[in-house]
Order: C-alpha cells, then structure tokens, then sequence
C-alpha cells in the first residue's frame, strides 16, 4: 500500500483586546447582556459610518511582527459582501486586496526536531454577531441575535500548508497562542472564543506534489479538538483514497461528542463575495518609522528567551520551555531569580506549587495578586532555615489565597522552625518513651523505623520541626 | 411674507429688530401651507417645534446676544439626512416609518448655528434617480406647475424657490442637487469631497456622494457652507477646517480669472435658450475683468458609464443593511432567505432594484475587471483631465443642465444615461467643488450656470458668483406661483 500524507493549512482568528470595538466606541468586553455593547456603527444603522480604531492597527502591526511577517505599506479595508442575519451590514470589512501581514512563520518543536510552519497572510477585520438557537437548532423555531460581538477587531492568521499531522497542528497553536499572548494583543482564549481555529486537511500520496481535494473543518473549540478533528479527518479521507472513492470539497462540523466530523455544506461552487474596497474607509499607509517603534516596544520573543534561559540559566530544556510558554509566567520567573539567584529552585516552584495553585483556582498568574517579591521572600526563608520545605508549601497556599506576605503568616501562624537542640531534644525523648518497641527495632538494624519516629516527632511539632536536627538528635539518642 | 429669504438680509433684519425668528418662521409656514397641495415639497414637518426654536432665538436676540449668521434662519433638511427622534424615510417604503437614534453631522451643526428646522424634503427613493411611481408622489417644478420631469427629486431646491425656508440641505451623488437647483432657479453647491461631513446621511454610494446647500443667493451659500463644513472626528474621509470665512471671498470678484469652457459640456442636445443664457454670463465675465477661453476634458464622454458602475457597485452593498433584521420594512415569511427576498421586493421599488442588481453583476467574478476596475481607472483619468484643466484655469464654467426641465428626457433609465446629466457627473467621479446659479431662462423655465473649481477652491467659486449675481438679480425674480409680493 502505497504511503498516505496529509497537507494541513490552518485559518486562525483572534479577538484583539483593544477594550473597543474596531470601527466604534463600544465596548468588546465578553459576557454582557445581549445587545447591550451596541451602536449605530456596530449595528449598521442607515448613516452610519465606522471610523478605523487606531489601537487595533497598531495591534495588529504587533501581531504581525511578532509572526515574522512583512508590513505592507499600503493596505486598503474592503467590503466581503453576503446576507446573515447576525452581519449587521450585509458586508464584513476585512483586508481582501491587501492584508497588512504577509510571508511570515512560526517554528515548532516536534520531538526535539524544529518545523518551520509559514504563515501566508494576517490581516485586520471585523467580527460578526452571534445567532442563538432556542433549543436544538435543526427544529429551533426563530432564532436570536446578539450584535455585542459584531465588530469586534480580529486578525485572521492563514498558514501555508505545511502542517503534516493533528500533532503538529496542535503545538502550532500552543506556539501561536503564546506568541500572541506574548506581544498582549489577546488572550487567546478558544473556550471563550477570542482565538478560533478552521483547518484546511487533505491526504495525498507521500511522493505526490499535487495536493488532494481538500474538506475545511470548523468548529473546534480546544486544542483537542482541533488535533482530534484533524486525526478523525485524516482517516477518513485516507480511507476513501484507499477504496478508490473521492473526496467531496465540502465544510465539516467537527461533533465534540461523537468524535466524528459532519458535512456542513459542500463547496463545489466558490462563494463571490463581490468583494470591492470600502468607499467609507479611507485606505491606511504603514509609515516604516511608525512600524519600527513599534517593533522596538516588542518584548523579547518567547524562543530566544528559551534559549537564554538554557544557556544563562541553566534550566533544563523541559523547564525552559514551560517557564517561556506564557510571558507572565517568563516574567514571574525572572522577576523572582532577580531576587532569590537559585534558577532551577524558582522553576521548580513555578511548575510546581504555584501552577498547582492556579490550576485549582482556574486561574491565569497574571490574574491573581501573586507577586515574585512574596514568592522570592518565601524561598528566602526556607533557604535560611527559617521554615521548613513543607511548611513553606503551607505558607505559599495562605499568600495565593489572601496574597498576604510569607513573613507575616510565618510570625503569625507561629509557623518558625524548631531549630533549637534543647526545645526539640525534649520532643524526641518523649518519643522514644512513648514507642519503645519501634526505637527497639531501629536498635536492632531497622532502619526503616527510623521514618516513623521522625514523623512522630513532625507531628508533635506540627511540622515545625528543622527534618535534618530531627534525624540527627533521634540517632544520636537511639545510638546511646 | 417677504420673498427675500436671503439668508444674510434676514440676519441683518433680525440684528437691526425689524422683524423676529418667530415671524421668520411663521412666514414660511404660511408659504408651506399655501402651496403644499399643489407642490408636495415636504415629507414630514415640524411646525410646532420651529416655531419654539424661533422664539426660542428671539429670546437670545432679546436678552443682547450675539448671534450667528443662521441663527434663527429656516431650514429644510432632505428625507435622507438622519435627524434624531424625527422620521427619516429617503422617500422609500423600507423606512416608510424609520426613527433614526442619532443626527447627521449637518444636522448637528446646523442647529448649534441656531438654524429652525422647517422639515424633511421629498426626493427620489435614496437620491437614486427618477423611475415609476414616487413613494411620496411627485413634485411639479415651481415655475411651471404641469412640468413633472423632476419626479419628487427637485422638492429641496423647490421649497427655496417657492420660499418655503431659506436655507435647504440635499444629497448630490450624480448631480441631483446641482440639476434640481438649476431648473427651480436656485444657487446650489456641491461642495470639495468630504468638506462637509456626510455622516448621517443616508447614502448609496459614499465615494461620491456630497451635502450642500441650496438657497437664495451666492452669499447665503457661503454662510451656509461656513456652518456646515470641516472635518468631523465620525467621518473618516472628512477634511478641511471649520469656520473657514467664504464670505470673505465674496467682493473679491473675477478681474484676471482664467475660466475654461470645456466644450464636452455644450452636447449638440444643448437647448438653443440655454445657449444664449450661458453665453450671455459668459459675456458679463468678460465685461467684469475675466478671460475666457475654450477648452477640452477629453475623458468627460466616458464618466457616465463609469458613474453607474461605481455608483451601482457601492448602492449593491451600501444597501445590504435593509434586510429587515434589525430596522425598517420587514415582510412575513417563513424562513430568513424568503424575509430577505420578501422584504427587499416590497421596501425598495424597482428603479432601486435595478441598480442593485446591476451593482451585483459589475462585482461578480470577470465582470469585476471589465466593470468595477475600469470604471475605476475611468475615474482617475476624469480626474487627471481636471487636474491639468486647473493648471492652466481658475474656473470651468459650462450650462449647469444642458436643457431646460421641461425637454428634459423622460423616465425609464439611469440618470447616468440622460444626455442631460453629463456635464454634472465628472465633477462627482473627481470630487471637485461644483456650484450652480440661475442666470436666465429658456422656455420660461430657469437656466443654471455651473462653475468647477479644484478641491477646496470654493471660495473663487463664490467670487466669481457673487460678481455674476450683482449683476443678474436673479434672487428677486420668483415663481408666478408665490404670488405677488407680499
């Protein structure tokens, strides 16, 4: 049988959080009542006229910058013309003749291996609004429209067909959504849809260069669902090549639930969207000088700061690359090494305790009150022996949830080490009193009962125990 | 009730105390009253809130208060100018009962100038052109009753003629205001693109409509114009600084003007009265110090065909908001394609439809580079013939209309494809300032004269107007209609 491989090219869009919407004044803020972040502009009113939000321009340029795209010096915004009930216009504005990104590409990781993924085009648009079905939507009798989303500034990312599997389709979207996040122009949340992934997907044979018809897949709401889609989609139309059937160019509605991809609509005829420049818009030209300040204010991209954090730092490549994966936790980390030099120890809390912590609460670091001086000030403590490693995690719960400082629930919660031989010696006698037969054991080669002991005398302690001077008094005493 | 509406004489009447806002406005009413059967000039109108604004104005004048140029003056806003909890309608059914949330620019500026709005003008269906039965129903030309070829399209011009108010604001995307104030005897301008802010209105195609005034006299135009003009933060191609002094172009007059006439703007349909009443203020120009001379916009014979794509492309899209979902008409049906298809039918009547569907065929697929660019690269070249033209001239002046209203060519067509309409459609494609004056008669009926200048040359519009108008008088001719003086 001869080799199958798919082609995949991705069509990204991505909310920008400019606060306002990309040709009015309302409000993008996810969540509001319906249709109540609206205005003549948005809603497409007779007379209106939409004038170009200048912050979603220069989000935009970040983006693009931050994709390794070229800026094109003239873009115009054109007019897609079709009829939908939640398209206020009858129009979308989008780039058609000239988007404002082009020839750029993002490199992934794929088992220790680098694939560079192009990325053919972004560009600048404006959402839609959202259609609401009561009940199933087959036999829904009428349907509602909330226009708080429509326009909505989007960039549209479109990649060349480079990717080869559900795999790589899935570390490009983590790379992307953390480049974006990165340069702070989205949150790039697929739950919420403020980034959204369609996928282009063909098979063809491994030595052929033409490409095979392909199927366009939507509504995929998670990275998993996106690699699941593209893993159910490459199967199948493996499986039709193979039994000599073709492939329908159609969009596919990905079935979260039954794991299956569903025709949607075929596609043998292309839409015309008619698409002409808008006479309401006046055409934008990129001044070069402009765009290099803003490639200036560009923080450090997430891949050369992984490398700096390997060589410089010394992480480990795995650390490294969670550490870098959002720039708040980069942030986080490197603010906090500025204050407590001991790399590999802040990463290990980073990944460890404090991901813990934020996972529980759902949260995002950039969310919450944590700041590197309390986790740096904590990590101080432990390393003077102040507290112990365990209680230290105690401590680190109560400043997450209160964003207290560690000192003062130390000092508080009397929480200091026992580190003194007199106050834990008496401890440690009264518990080789109490368990005769375990310090007999341990008298007698059982080294294991030793453990016992020590967490005897932990919980007497409440913990506050210094472990290495419990350890040492307890053999010191059993050895007499 | 004074035929002088001038709006600088009624200003100068409200300063010195010889008459008030109030009696103003009252006057006009009378007039609409008097003649609104027999014209249809009007769509909806505020009576009672002018007549409180008026007061409201003498008030001001009363307690000392300096006022403006406008303040006080009446005001009619054609039905495609969105006005703020009062009924916008662009004469079609899809907004039969249209109350718009917010007001045009325009609007805005006009009523921060005090100005008393009369009420809201009849025109053709979305200021597209005349074809089948008006909405709203016709209007006859004021200086001959039994003369329809207007349709409802030249009531803002009309209501100034009749002195209904004194000051009217239309819409002008392929000459109509231009037209309409020639064959109703009225100055009318179309002013540089994006000069006065076009947010607000309702438009069909925005790359080449414009607002402008319509009124009594040169003068009253550039105090209009003052109030009006200059860029406005919600209108992304407005341009130009507001408050700019037109009025101190007046006196200026047109010693060593160099005017062009292109002589594409005289076809052989030209009626031979429009001639002689063209080429008489060609005469007083020279008489007044100005060189003319004949010469050439070579491209001018291929703007209507441009001008209908274009404008037939931007109408296809720029109308696609009228679906029912959100405003206006909305047909039963049963499901969303049939509501659109439903509604659309029966809102829009069919000289609209027409250039909708034939918008959607100049931007589908191969027709997109035989139609929509070309028309495009048509209008680039318009506008380079202008450009060299304004190298050499200060003005081009040509018959605003080549015919007088009653030869005009009947229903049926695009306007783009009236003879008639050619010399008015280069200045659209190109953007340039466009003013027509009355300065004679053919037939019995008004003759206008059009004079171009490059973009923002406004003010050598008014000079050379002004100076013509010194010596026509027009303004204190009226149509039998009004009566005698009252």
């Amino acid at each position: 049988m001869r080799e199958m491989e798919a082609v995949i090219g991705l069509e990204i869009h991505i909310e920008l959080q400019t606060g306002t919407k990309i040709f009015c004044g309302c409000s993008t803020a996810f969540g509001a009542a319906p249709n109540t972040q609206v205005c003549p502009v948005c809603l497409g009113l007779p007379g209106h006229k939409p004038v170009l939000n200048q912050k979603a321009v220069e989000y935009h340029t970040r983006a693009a910058l931050a994709l390794n795209c070229e800026i094109v010096p003239y873009t115009t915004f054109d007019r897609k013309n079709y009829f939908y009930a939640d398209l206020p216009k009858g129009y979308q504005i989008s780039q058609y003749f000239h988007p404002m990104g082009v020839n750029g590409h993002v490199d992934v990781n794929l088992n220790g291996e680098t694939r560079r993924i192009g990325i053919r085009q972004i560009h600048l648009e404006e959402d839609t609004g959202k259609l609401l079905h009561p009940g199933e939507i087959t036999d829904s009798p009428y349907s509602l429209v909330d226009f708080n989303r429509a326009g909505v500034p989007l960039v549209e990312i479109v990649t060349q067909p480079d990717v080869r599997n559900a795999e790589e389709a899935r570390l490009f979207l983590q790379k992307l959504r953390s480049i974006i996040r990165y340069v702070g122009v989205s949150d790039c949340k697929m739950e919420e849809g403020s980034m959204r992934c369609d996928a282009n997907v063909s098979v063809r044979p491994s030595d052929s260069v033409e490409f095979g018809q392909k199927t366009e897949l939507k509504n995929m709401n998670s990275f998993r669902a996106v690699a699941r889609g593209i893993e159910y989609e490459i199967a199948r139309q493996t499986e039709l090549v193979r039994g000599g059937e073709p492939v329908v160019p159609e969009t596919r509605h990905w079935d979260e639930a039954r794991g299956i991809t569903r025709v949607m609509r075929t596609k043998y005829l292309a839409t015309d969207y008619r698409c002409f420049p808008d006479p309401n818009v006046p055409p934008l030209e990129c001044d070069p000088e402009w765009v290099a300040r803003i490639r200036q204010s560009l923080p450090e991209p997430p891949d050369a700061r992984y490398a700096r954090l390997v060589h410089d730092h010394g992480l480990p490549a795995y650390d490294a690359e969670v550490i870098t994966a959002s720039r708040a936790m980069a942030d986080f980390y490197e603010q906090t090494v500025d204050l407590f030099n001991e790399p590999k120890t802040v990463s290990n809390w980073l990944m460890g305790e404090v991901s813990r912590c934020l996972n529980a609460a759902g949260k995002e670091l950039e969310e919450t009150a944590l700041a590197p001086q309390q986790l740096a000030g904590l990590l101080q403590l432990v390393q003077k022996g102040v507290i112990s490693g365990k209680i230290a995690k105690e401590v680190f719960e109560d400043v997450f949830q209160t964003g207290r400082d560690p000192e003062t629930i130390v000092k508080e919660k009397g929480l200091v080490q026992i580190a003194d031989e007199d106050e834990l010696g008496a401890v440690v006698d009264r518990v080789i009193t109490a368990n005769p037969k375990v310090a007999e054991d341990f008298r007698g080669g059982k080294e294991r009962a030793l453990g016992f002991l020590v967490g005897q005398v932990m919980k007497e302690t409440r913990g506050k125990a210094n472990p290495q001077l419990v350890n040492e008094l307890l053999r010191q005493r059993l050895r007499n | 009730m004074p035929n002088d509406v001038r709006i600088g004489r009624l200003h100068e009447l409200l300063r010195s105390g010889e008459t008030t806002a109030e009696e103003i406005v009252a006057a006009v009413l009378d007039r609409v009253t008097s003649l609104e059967a027999t014209l249809n000039t009007f769509i909806t109108l505020t009576p009672e809130r002018a007549l409180a604004e008026a007061r409201a104005v003498d008030q001001r004048i009363a307690h000392g208060e300096e006022i403006d140029p406008l303040a006080g003056i009446p005001v009619a806003l054609a039905d495609n100018i969105c006005t703020e909890a009062l009924r916008t309608t662009c004469a079609s059914r899809m907004l039969g009962d249209f109350i718009p949330p917010f007001s045009a620019v325009v609007y805005h500026r006009l009523r921060q100038a005090g100005s008393v709005l009369i009420g809201k003008t009849n025109l053709d269906e979305f200021g597209m052109g005349t074809a089948g039965v008006p909405v709203f129903g016709p209007v006859p030309n004021p200086w001959d009753p039994t003369c329809l070829s207007g349709g409802p399209g030249w009531a803002p011009a009309a209501v100034v003629a009749v002195r209904q108010t004194a000051l009217s604001i239309a819409s002008d995307a392929g000459g109509a205001l231009r037209r309409f104030a020639a064959c109703c005897g009225v100055v009318g301008l179309k002013p540089t693109y994006g000069l006065v802010p076009t947010h607000g209105l309702i438009e069909f195609a925005p790359s080449l409509d414009h607002l402008g005034p319509l009124t009594l006299d040169v003068t009253g135009c550039a105090l209009a114009l003052q109030a009006i003009a200059g860029a406005d933060a919600q209108d992304g191609f407005s341009t130009g600084t507001a408050g700019e002094a037109y009025t101190g172009y007046l006196g200026r007059g047109v010693r060593g003007r160099r005017i062009g006439v292109p002589r594409e703007y005289l076809p052989p349909e030209t009626h031979p009265g429009v001639r002689k009443a063209f080429e008489k203020s060609l005469d007083l120009l020279v008489d007044l110090g100005a060189e003319v001379e004949e010469t050439s916009l070579p491209h001018t014979p291929y703007a209507p065909a441009a001008h209908l794509v274009l404008t037939s492309a931007e109408a296809f899209s720029n109308l696609s908001n009228f679906d029912g979902v959100r405003f206006g008409h909305r047909a039963e049906a049963r499901h969303l394609h049939e509501m659109y298809r439903r509604t659309r039918h029966e809102g829009f009547s069919p000289e609209v439809r027409r250039r909708i569907v034939f918008g959607t065929l100049v931007l589908s697929g191969d027709h997109f580079e035989d139609y929509f660019v070309k028309a495009q690269k048509v209008r680039t070249l318009v506008r380079r013939d202008f450009e060299q033209a304004f190298k050499r001239y200060d003005l081009l002046a040509a018959p605003t209309v080549p015919v007088p209203a009653t030869a005009a060519s009947g229903n049926g067509g695009p306007p783009e494809m009236r003879p008639e309409d050619l010399p008015l459609l280069p200045a659209n494609l190109a953007g340039i300032p466009a003013l027509s004056l009355p300065v004679g008669f053919a037939g019995g009926l008004p003759v206008g004269l059009q004079l171009m200048g490059p973009p923002f040359g406004e003010g050598v519009l008014f000079s050379a107007g002004y100076a013509l108008e010194q010596q026509t008088g027009f303004y204190r001719t009226t149509p039998p209609i009004t009566g005698t003086e009252g």
